[in-house]
């Protein structure tokens, strides 16, 4: 097992430093003198041109300049914005909670109506329900969310006046965020309604973000089912006169969850994506709209350092993810 | 391959094309999925004749007209006209040559790529083998839309950057399932008798091996196909993709958010355009894994 754990961390290192290049290199990247490109259509002074030359260390060969990156990423230096002049990571984790409780209730919502959805498919194989859950599930599989948040507006928030239409609380209540998750800290501001407005905040959104893993969840569930339903086990069990909820549920549900978890697991890149559409739709102040914000903005620092703390989210998720899985599967740890 | 005798001696034998047809025919919605997209081609092959408006013509006294059948509308503009009086319709069909024009491009490109990057990485030294998947799961690292959509911004905004983009994000699936293809295929006997009767590495790689790999490679290329139409009319939707006035169906509905309470048909038809595309393409994506490749089969 230890083999395992150690072998798993030991390709995290190269693609990490891989990642660290690649955002190193983006800033470089950019046609033309990356000041000039960052200085915009204003222009920009000699001082000051000299003066950001040395503050980014453009003057020095490039592997220093690259050195000087990776140990500052490391001390956790990803430089400042050139907008709010606040340091990147920071403004990252001061905004990260808003895109995971949004991320958490989408996959908690998934995760309940697929996996029931796809059970049910299964065992009524080939009948109605299969088939017209399995044709809403190839729909909102193929459904752009972009365009699905903005229908749900119309009739949620335009035609029935249920739901507010962007941000993640109403501007009436005003209160500390310690945890930053707005249902906690609502919760705990112990004002009246507010718990309730920061529920239909996040209805919305986490509709719109749910539904195409809640799509992909089905439909592996569904598959995974079918799958077990064809054991001998199964056979046997059946056989035995168990009762049928007793097999579906008990014997065949929980060997055919192993696939769906992985699944589970390896969706955080579907995720944040769909998170950069939803939370620039609903205004949702998280990553993906900090994101899409700084890169109009050419506020670079931000985009560089974002992207690389993405992808080392999603790398560790995709981690802890294997070794859960060679924890709960020993086959997998032997390869 | 097949030769003449032993065609002869087993004439029963359906030819490959005609095999794949019947287990593609066997799956109905894969065939729905192939005439609706059969007809959405030919209507975008055809939109400088069928269109009846130029797309970005602007009637100033028509603006924000309701679709045909709505009280308000007239039969000239059938599905209404967007906030500069342009026909929806006509913009709908010129979009669709977009969209099909950058997924096949985005298909084409990561395809290629991955498929050649993937051949030699299967038969490559094992440095160089580690060096090229460690390299994938550096770019499958960065969420695809977020690589996409910082690559344009580096690049700069138009649909061909778009299109590059995207097929660079989408390049390692390409590169992996190839990779794996290879290696379960190359040590099996046809490839060592290959290998032993003198076939160089090129062929090897491109004649005795590529063509038994195909089967999964041409089912991902469908998912890149509807995926890659999917992220290239959000970029659109972001203002990283195409610019207005391209009637691009993601631009278009950028360009219609801020009347969403007030005109229903602006936002509505665009996204309804791209929902029917991709869901007739991933239809007959299904159809292509059950008749290509009955592992992969689902149900």
């Amino acid at each position: 097992m230890l083999r395992f754990f150690l072998s798993r961390l030991f390709t995290f290192v190269p693609t990490f430093i891989g990642v660290t290049l690649i955002s190193f290199a983006f800033i470089r990247i950019l046609p033309g003198d990356p000041i000039i490109v960052m200085a915009g259509e204003r222009g920009i002074t000699e001082e000051r041109y000299a003066e950001l030359q040395t503050q980014f260390g453009f003057d020095r060969p490039i592997l220093v300049q690259y050195w000087d990156y990776l140990t500052g990423v490391l001390q956790g230096d990803l430089g400042q914005s050139f907008v709010t002049k606040k340091p990147v990571f920071d403004e990252f984790f001061t905004l990260f909670p808003a895109t995971l409780e949004l991320s958490l209730c989408a996959i908690i919502l998934a995760v309940s109506l697929g996996l029931p959805a796809g059970v049910i498919a299964a065992v009524n194989r080939g009948k109605f329900f299969d088939r017209a859950l399995m044709t809403s599930a190839l729909i909102g599989y193929s459904m752009p969310i972009f365009w699905w948040a903005l229908l749900l507006i119309i009739v949620f928030s335009g035609n029935l006046g249920w739901t507010p239409v962007s941000g993640r609380i109403d501007l009436l209540y005003y209160f500390p965020t310690d945890t930053g998750f707005m249902l906690i800290d609502s919760l705990r501001s112990g004002q009246k309604g507010a718990f309730t407005s920061a529920v239909s905040h996040l209805v919305l959104p986490s509709i719109v973000l749910a539904t195409i893993p809640l799509a992909v969840i089905a439909r592996q569930t569904r598959s995974a089912m079918l799958e077990v339903l064809s054991e001998d086990y199964i056979r046997t069990a059946r056989a035995k006169g168990l009762a049928p909820i007793r097999v579906n549920g008990l014997h065949a549900l929980r060997n055919a969850l192993i696939p769906v978890v992985t699944v589970i697991g390896l969706m955080v890149g579907t995720l944040l994506a769909g998170a950069i559409l939803t939370e620039t739709i609903f205004s949702w102040p998280g990553i993906g709209k900090w994101m899409v914000d700084s890169i109009f903005r050419r506020d670079y620092p931000v985009v560089q350092g974002g992207l690389l703390l993405v992808a080392v989210f999603v790398m560790v998720v995709n981690l802890i993810v294997d070794l859960l899985y060679g924890l709960i599967n020993p086959k997998i740890r032997k390869r | 391959m097949a030769d003449v005798t032993l065609s002869a001696v087993s004439p029963e034998r359906p030819g490959r094309l005609k095999e794949f047809w019947s287990y593609f025919r066997e799956n109905r919605g894969a065939v729905i999925g192939l005439y609706v997209f059969t007809v959405l081609v030919v209507l975008a092959l055809t939109a400088n004749i069928v269109a009846p408006w130029d797309p970005t013509l602007q009637n100033r006294g028509a603006t924000l007209v309701p679709p045909a059948w709505q009280e308000g509308g007239s039969w000239s503009y059938v599905l209404g006209t967007d906030p500069l009086g342009r026909d929806i319709l006509s913009r709908l069909l010129y979009g669709a040559q977009l969209s099909f024009l950058v997924g096949i491009g985005v298909v084409i490109l990561a395809s290629t790529g991955g498929i050649l990057i993937g051949l030699i990485s299967g038969f490559a030294p094992k440095w160089l083998d580690t060096i090229i998947v460690r390299i994938m799961d550096i770019i499958l690292s960065f969420p695809a839309l977020l690589l996409a959509l910082v690559l344009v911004a580096i690049l700069g905004p138009t649909l061909m950057n778009a299109m590059i983009a995207i097929a660079i994000a989408y390049q390692p699936h390409f590169v992996r399932l190839t990779r794996a293809a290879v290696l379960s295929e190359k040590n099996k006997d046809y490839v060592i008798s290959a290998r032993v009767a003198g076939a160089g590495p090129a062929r090897l790689m491109f004649i005795t091996v590529l063509p038994n790999c195909l089967a999964p490679i041409i089912v991902q290329a469908a998912l890149s196909f509807s995926n890659a139409i999917l992220d290239v009319a959000a970029l659109g939707f972001l203002g990283m993709g195409a610019q207005p006035p391209t009637p691009e169906w993601g631009t278009m509905l950028a360009e219609a958010r801020e009347f969403i309470l007030r005109a229903w048909w602006v936002v509505t038809f665009p996204g309804l355009a791209i929902l029917i595309t991709v869901l007739a393409i991933n239809l007959m994506g299904d159809g292509l894994r059950d008749a290509l490749d009955p592992k992969l089969k689902r149900s």
